[in-house]
């Protein structure tokens, strides 16, 4: 982040591109200045503006761990015109990027406890910096398990994590589509079904636990209705919003709930959180 | 603090010496609006009016370059580009000249995102840091006129580093900052005590003709209560055109939006802009995917007077309401609604 000028976005170039999904691709870029990405520092759950100079700018969750520095990755997915000309980036081509942006998840405050990822489509994609980090720092917490949905076995993303997930003693992965498919052999890790439908078939408990969701909006209002049917407490459900952002560093205007602005005071929310805001999602 | 003469003659030739050393923005009449614009020496005297748009392009410019981006042949290997980008971040030291109190007011109203934020913005900090502005105290309030309801007034001093106020012959001049006091210090002119009186009594007439003030203190309250009325906020939004007219003239109005333009792959390049946006436009929150929080007008009019009248109020240091009373908005709403009778009859029981 540019301290001085937080509007100047700083040169990175892409290293790595991963088509995840037919709409979904994961760039790895790293800052061309080396000192400052060797002294880059962000914290899981904040976001990064990325900018193509000339089209514009779109903030994406930084979905990589801080633990593992090599580069910062961002997962997108094609939905309008800065989208559609980042996807048609290759290895070899210059962004801009201005980050760390944003709050982050509160892990300090969930040591000792289980943590249960519930992700949605996309919203794998903070859910995954978070889990990792987690994950490397597993002595802090209790068990961490993760029910990830998707429409189909070719929209999952981040295919190759999965599979050393699905095998990770850390970790308790469970992958749900929502229609059979041929291929998806179903056992206790591939199931068919709605994700609120499987998160009460897995039956989480509460006691102890902090629920971390995040989805497309349809996906986050029938799992909540789950999670409080499991009996989970509202200051224990964590979730990440979107709004449509310009700025990103709040003054903009643009993207408030109530007093409160998303790209400062979030992305990160807890339910208790927003239960005090006007009811404006 | 210091008190300055100036008299009615001798206003261009202390403007003129001012422009010696600083872009002088004064009002001037345009048809049939009265609009901020440079003035230098020779030019007709300022129009001492209240400006038909707030003159918060001073320090907040409707449209301005944020980065400019090309690509350079790499020195060393041709066949290489390298990205370079540029931002202007200076700034023209710069004298506002008989603005209002309620738009000194709106200006202070910007310092609490743009400066007093989680980040600092330079463009804004580097102009605010470079503008010093004498504010003429009002004699006549227009009925449209507000600002004692919202703890501003016709000689407030937030936001100004000077007070000009019109007395027989002239105007005295009153430091009420820093900045007041060091412009005034360099001026050469009479030391102006013995005619505070009369500037008192100007003031404190114009505070009487202001439309009787009414209690706002329970808008916060209220408008949170009212936040799920519906009905309510249609019936306040019917009329409404979302045209923005209101965002555009309003001296708090923060909004922005940002665009690029040309290309960042060529020597000549191109450059992100930052330009006046406006929160009641049907796509100022329009997200990729479609959805909108905001697709109705009744819920940017809610959103509007709420951050206005309630929000603000959460955030700001200083808890004033994001308005300064100053009318604008009601003045030039094509259909006439009337922000007053918005908040108060948020406030009825």
């Amino acid at each position: 982040m540019n301290e001085h000028n937080p509007l100047l976005p700083e040169v990175a170039t892409v290293i790595e591109t991963i088509q995840e999904t037919h709409n979904i691709k994961t760039f790895r870029v790293r800052l061309d200045d080396e000192e400052r990405m060797a002294a880059f520092h962000f914290e899981p759950g904040q976001v990064g503006q990325l900018s193509l100079f000339g089209v514009g700018e779109s903030t994406f969750v930084i979905n990589s761990s801080p633990t593992r520095m090599d580069y910062l990755q961002f997962s997108v997915m094609k939905a309008g015109e800065v989208t559609t000309a980042l996807h048609k980036l290759n290895a070899g081509d210059k962004v801009g990027v201005r980050a760390p942006l944003g709050n982050w998840f509160p892990y300090n405050d969930w040591k000792g406890k289980n943590v249960f990822f519930i992700g949605g489509g996309i919203g794998m994609a903070p859910i995954r910096t978070i889990m990792l980090y987690l994950m490397d720092n597993k002595k802090n917490y209790g068990k961490i398990s993760l029910l990830y949905g998707a429409r189909s076995p070719a929209d999952l993303s981040f295919k190759e994590d999965i599979k050393g997930w699905l095998t990770d003693k850390k970790l308790d992965c469970t992958l749900t589509i929502d229609n059979p498919a041929e291929g998806w052999e179903i056992d206790a890790k591939h199931r068919v079904g709605l994700i609120p439908n499987v998160l009460k078939e897995l039956a989480p408990k509460p006691d102890n636990c902090v629920a971390v969701l995040c989805g497309p909006p349809i996906m986050i209002k029938f799992t909540l209705m789950a999670l409080k049917e499991l009996k989970f407490p509202d200051e224990n459900i964590f979730t990440t919003l979107e709004k449509r952002m310009k700025c990103g560093i709040g003054i903009c205007g643009r993207c408030n709930i109530g007093g409160k602005l998303v790209c400062v005071d979030g992305p990160v929310f807890s339910y208790a959180q927003l239960a005090q805001l006007p009811p404006e999602l | 603090m210091t008190i300055r003469f100036l008299t009615t003659d001798g206003l261009a030739q202390w403007l003129a010496k001012v422009s010696e050393t600083r872009r002088v923005l004064a009002p001037r009449k345009e048809g049939k609006s009265v609009v901020f614009r440079q003035w230098k020496a020779g030019d007709p005297e300022p129009v001492l009016a209240k400006a038909t748009i707030a003159p918060k392009a001073a320090v907040f410019p409707p449209c301005e370059t944020l980065v400019q981006y090309k690509s350079v042949k790499d020195a060393e290997d041709l066949s290489k580009t390298n990205l370079t980008l540029e931002a202007p971040t200076q700034a023209e030291p710069t004298l506002l000249f008989a603005c209002r109190p309620c738009d000194a007011r709106g200006i202070l109203a910007l310092d609490t995102p743009y400066l007093n934020g989680r980040f600092k913005d330079p463009y804004y900090a580097a102009r605010r840091a470079a503008t010093v502005v004498v504010s003429h105290t009002c004699d006549t309030p227009s009925p449209t006129c507000f600002c004692t309801w919202v703890g501003a007034g016709p000689a407030n001093p937030e936001g100004s580093d000077v007070l000009m106020t019109s007395v027989d012959g002239g105007f005295v001049l009153e430091a009420v900052s820093e900045n007041g006091e060091a412009l005034l210090a360099e001026s050469g002119l009479p030391d102006g005590a013995d005619k505070m009186d009369q500037a008192r009594a100007t003031r404190t007439n114009a505070a009487k003709r202001i439309t009787a003030r009414k209690d706002l203190s329970k808008a916060p309250e209220r408008l949170k209560a009212r936040f799920t009325d519906m009905a309510f906020w249609i019936e306040q939004t019917a009329k409404c055109l979302s045209c923005g007219a209101c965002t555009f003239m309003c001296p708090t109005c923060q909004c922005f939006t940002i665009t690029d333009e040309g290309e960042a792959a060529s020597e000549k390049g191109g450059q992100r802009l930052r330009s006046w946006d406006y929160c009641m436009s049907p796509m100022f929150t329009r997200e990729a995917s479609g959805h909108n929080p905001r697709m109705a007008k009744a819920e940017r009019m809610r959103n509007r007077v709420s951050h206005k009248y309630w929000y603000a109020t959460e955030y700001t240091k200083d808890h004033h309401f994001s308005c300064t009373g100053c009318g604008r908005c009601i003045v030039q709403c094509p259909v006439s609604l009337d922000i007053r009778e918005i908040v108060l009859k948020a406030i009825e029981e």
